[in-house]
């Protein structure tokens, strides 16, 4: 009688999770693999919002962060033995150089913000095309403002979530944070001043003096934008900079991205 | 499905387990390398400058 059970029980098995490996093959059914599918399908959507929120950029910010610091060490070779250079030095006087305008989407500095971490070295390209500078992960340089030395406004575009998310901590700068802006003649450093939200077409943001029109621009200024709210294109978050000092390369890297410039290789 | 695949791989349980691991570390991977990227270009914002 017992026996009798027991085998019954081996030719038609309960459906119990314990001791369906045991057993021989069950028939998939239609719900059964339209289910798991729909379980798969909800996990890979879970995964990519991981990636889109936190991986992607930590994979993409460290690939940018090692391009910048090789070409930051091809500009730097010769003088790697030059000491780091203190704010005040005399050799920071005067007029800055200014480079030439590059062409479109070539890459031609590096911007540095300590505010974003040790380790956030990121290049500039010329240009703010989505697809051939924004989403290699370059800061844009928009081409109708100035390049950096020049008296007016060296303005910036970059993505604040995916592509690196370079403009990511943006609304974490505080006053007087210090912004440089590496090119193969040294450092500009400029000063963070203040935040600004305006409409997409606030492109006012743009003139060489930010947000004057028909104003001859006397000073040096540096304004990033990028989207906000976050995953948002609903507004810009600006930041505006004023120009502090130049540090030619001959002179030393500036001694607050010493570590940025020689620890990051 | 993923019990069809399961009684399929061959060994006892912790050899199947450790392939579905390596399974799912390549799967992972290829993800993120190559599938999400494109992706997220295509459903993060874009629009980070100022235009009229």
């Amino acid at each position: 009688m017992s026996d009798g059970v027991e085998s019954s029980v081996e030719v038609a098995p309960r459906p119990s999770g314990r001791a369906a490996p045991l057993r021989p093959h069950r028939r998939l059914s239609v719900v059964g693999v339209i289910g798991e599918l729909l379980i798969t399908a909800g996990a890979l959507v879970l995964a990519f919002l991981g990636y889109q929120v936190w991986l992607g950029d930590v994979i993409v910010g460290g690939q940018l962060n090692g391009e910048a610091v090789e070409q930051a060490e091809v500009w730097g070779a010769g003088y790697s033995d030059v000491p780091p250079s203190e704010a005040g030095d005399p050799s920071q006087s005067g007029d800055p150089p200014v480079l030439a305008a590059p062409a479109n989407a070539v890459r031609f500095a590096n911007l540095i913000i300590p505010r974003f971490g040790g380790d956030y070295y990121r290049p500039i390209a010329e240009g703010v095309s989505t697809s051939s500078v924004l989403n290699k992960g370059n800061i844009g340089h928009y081409p109708t403002t100035q390049m950096p030395g020049a008296l007016g406004n060296f303005a910036l575009a970059s993505h604040r979530s995916s592509g690196g998310g370079n403009f990511h901590d943006r609304h974490q700068l505080q006053v007087g944070d210090h912004i440089y802006v590496e090119t193969p003649d040294g450092w500009y450093q400029y000063s963070f001043r203040n935040l600004e939200y305006v409409r997409p077409t606030g492109v006012g943001v743009l003139n060489p003096v930010p947000q004057a029109t028909g104003v001859e621009a006397t000073e040096r200024y540096i304004t990033l934008t990028t989207c906000n709210p976050f995953f948002s294109t609903a507004e810009r978050i600006i930041a505006y900079g004023v120009y502090d000092a130049f540090f030619p390369r001959a002179g030393g890297v500036p001694a607050e991205i010493a570590s940025n410039v020689t620890g990051a290789g | 499905m993923y019990g069809a695949l399961w009684r399929t791989l061959p060994g006892p349980w912790w050899v199947r387990l450790l392939i579905l691991l390596v399974a799912v570390a390549v799967i992972l991977t290829a993800l993120v390398y190559w599938v999400f990227p494109v992706v997220d270009q295509m459903v993060a914002p874009q629009d980070v400058t100022v235009n009229e």
